[in-house]
């Protein structure tokens, strides 16, 4: 089997490269999330990649923005030529599957299932609400480490890509939030401004504290819908067994289960 | 009645209920086994594991189960029980307005019957509202912006046959719009989340209150701004408040900011019987306490009055409940003792 060690390489750059793929609503990666069940590689380098969401119902613009996600990044793994794409047990896993098979666009697909709705329309949307949650880290941090308004609505992006956070979040953050400030073309030489609103404003000095406000709402939000998607995506499929606390049926399948302790050897006298 | 540990008694109004068959018999398509796992989803997810029940009483549970774990084993004084029809989903409907008038006549003074229409039936959805004032004198209706007609995927409070039906219940004195805004139902063309049509709909019917459901989760954020400019706006905090038991800091977090932007006073319990029983939602929200530095920030705060105003005066107020009257009458109601 002299292939099988290159292509399990090439699916792991594939899982690699879906760490990229954030669920738009959550902000946060759909591998990290566990919604992506399985991904294979074809000696053709055809990659096909199984996902499936907390629930049925979950909406279907999301579904369509993960799915689209999930074949740019696939595609842009060297040695991959082609992307299936499977979604499970969804509203529209048909239609998505279908279409998508039939060679047709996403924001064709989707205008027709929703009755003409614009899948950019609610990118943008979402968009918005990741870099207020991104951003709102950073300044909270820089607050607490005791920079003012004005240091804060005055830093250049040099000064930025030198700071050092010390509180984890942050750390994570940082880069995240870089990248969508260069993507919307907000920032990107040294001498431009570090913190800018989602449409392009200076941050406003004097009113730090109300911009903060609407912020945390965003934060807040987002933290409440990860955690309800986190528990739905843990317990779809799973029965309630009131009697013990042992694995299901579906624990294994979704190998959430660890691996055996060794048995000891009752055959021995 | 709800007595805290130190003794007073709470008067509590679950301003959230069902009383479903979404059992398999009921089921007229993979929708309508997709809907309750979905809501048995919900339930597994964020009830404390002595909490649980078994799939089959989740899909289907008696009126005795509903009157027992509501009443007798927990602590609601009046349920609002909120009529859901899905019939595209379930043979009978999912929880009809016949189905719940059945459950509040044989248990008197308990029950208040809410019913439900969808303004794109057009001249029948009108029919529909004088049928049920006249039959069931309802005070209020539950509404769900998200569902499917035929080839519609959903509607906006502000639409024009929406208008109309509104226009109506304020007529006839239904004044309690409630509006599902929030997760798992069927979210289809553009955002069916959206809640900017709270702020329309509330602005052009002062004399309706609309109480948003799940206070707009997942768009919580933009509840709130909304809801600070209408006086007639308010939350329900079904879905909300079970996270006051897997994630406390977050459920610290948001009810720090619905009081701060919502209101103290515009807040209403609801157990969304049966995804979650009352009585383990009322005793945890008593004995919650925001943290020191979510106080802090926020400058609010969670007294024993507002959590007093939240369970039950705030819902009380909205349905004309007279708090006195009514305890008189269910003292003297022998049906408590009777379904023990």
């Amino acid at each position: 089997m002299t292939t099988a060690k290159p292509r399990s390489r090439l699916e792991g750059r594939v899982w690699q490269a879906l760490d990229n793929v954030m669920d738009p609503e959550l902000d946060e990666p759909i591998t990290e999330l566990g919604f992506v069940e399985a991904v294979a590689v074809s000696e053709e380098g055809i990659a096909s990649v199984q996902f499936r969401l907390p629930t049925y119902w979950c909406a279907p613009n999301f579904a369509f923005l993960m799915a689209e996600g999930i074949r740019n990044e696939a595609l842009s793994v060297p040695g991959v030529g082609e992307v299936r794409i499977n979604l499970c047990d969804h509203l529209l896993a048909e239609e998505m599957n279908t279409g998508l098979s039939q060679g047709r666009g996403f924001a064709e697909i989707f205008g027709a299932v929703s009755g003409g709705g614009n899948l950019e329309e609610v990118r943008e949307t979402f968009e918005r609400k990741a870099f207020k949650r991104r951003q709102e880290v950073l300044l909270r941090a820089l607050i607490a480490a005791g920079s003012d308004a004005k240091a804060i609505a005055t830093m250049t992006l040099g000064a930025f890509d030198r700071l050092d956070f010390a509180d984890p979040d942050a750390r994570h953050q940082k880069p995240r939030y870089r990248q969508l400030l260069t993507k919307r073309g907000l920032a990107g030489r040294p001498q431009d401004l570090a913190f800018r609103t989602f449409d392009a404003n200076p941050l406003p000095q004097d009113a730090l504290d109300d911009y903060l406000d609407e912020l945390r709402r965003v934060r807040i939000n987002m933290e409440f819908n990860g955690s309800l998607c986190r528990g739905l995506a843990k317990t779809r499929y799973k029965e309630v067994d009131l009697s013990r606390d042992e694995p299901t049926l579906i624990d294994f399948m979704l190998d959430r289960v660890p691996p055996p302790e060794p048995q000891p050897d009752r055959s021995a006298p | 009645m709800y007595t805290t540990p130190e003794g007073k008694d709470i008067f509590i109004v679950d301003g959230h209920t069902h009383f479903w068959d979404g059992s398999p018999e009921n089921q007229a398509n993979i929708h309508g086994k997709q809907f309750i796992e979905c809501f048995y989803a919900y339930h597994t997810a964020l009830s404390p594991q002595e909490q649980l029940w078994e799939k089959a009483k989740f899909e289907k549970y008696s009126a005795d189960d509903l009157y027992r774990d509501l009443f007798i084993d927990g602590p609601d004084d009046v349920a609002i029980v909120q009529s859901t029809y899905l019939l595209d989903f379930y043979k009978n409907g999912f929880n009809t307005i016949e189905r719940n008038a059945t459950v509040a006549e044989r248990f008197p003074e308990r029950f208040i019957v809410n019913g439900s229409f969808d303004p794109r039936d057009g001249e029948k959805a009108l029919e529909y509202i004088h049928y049920m004032k006249e039959t069931y004198d309802i005070q209020g209706v539950k509404m769900y912006t998200a569902e499917w007609n035929g080839a519609s995927r959903g509607w906006r409070l502000n639409d024009p046959d929406a208008y109309k039906c509104f226009e109506l219940c304020d007529k006839l004195g239904i004044r309690n719009i409630h509006v599902h805004k929030g997760p798992t139902i069927i979210p289809l063309s553009k955002d069916a989340f959206d809640v900017h049509d709270v702020d329309y709909a509330a602005t052009d019917f002062q004399n309706l209150n609309w109480v948003i459901e799940h206070c707009g989760l997942p768009r919580l954020d933009d509840f709130c701004w909304i809801a600070v400019q209408e006086t007639n706006v308010y939350g329900g905090l079904a879905v909300a408040l079970p996270f006051i038991h897997s994630r406390p800091r977050y459920f610290a977090e948001m009810i720090a900011e619905l009081l701060f932007w919502v209101g103290e006073d515009n807040i209403l319990f609801g157990s969304d019987y049966a995804i979650w029983t009352p009585q383990w939602l009322v005793e945890k929200f008593w004995a919650f306490e925001l943290p020191e530095d979510v106080k802090q920030e926020r400058g609010v705060d969670l007294t024993p009055e507002i959590k007093e105003k939240i369970l039950g005066l705030n819902a009380a107020r909205l349905y004309g409940i007279d708090i006195e009257a009514k305890k008189k009458a269910l003292a003297q109601s022998p049906i408590s003792i009777a379904a023990e």
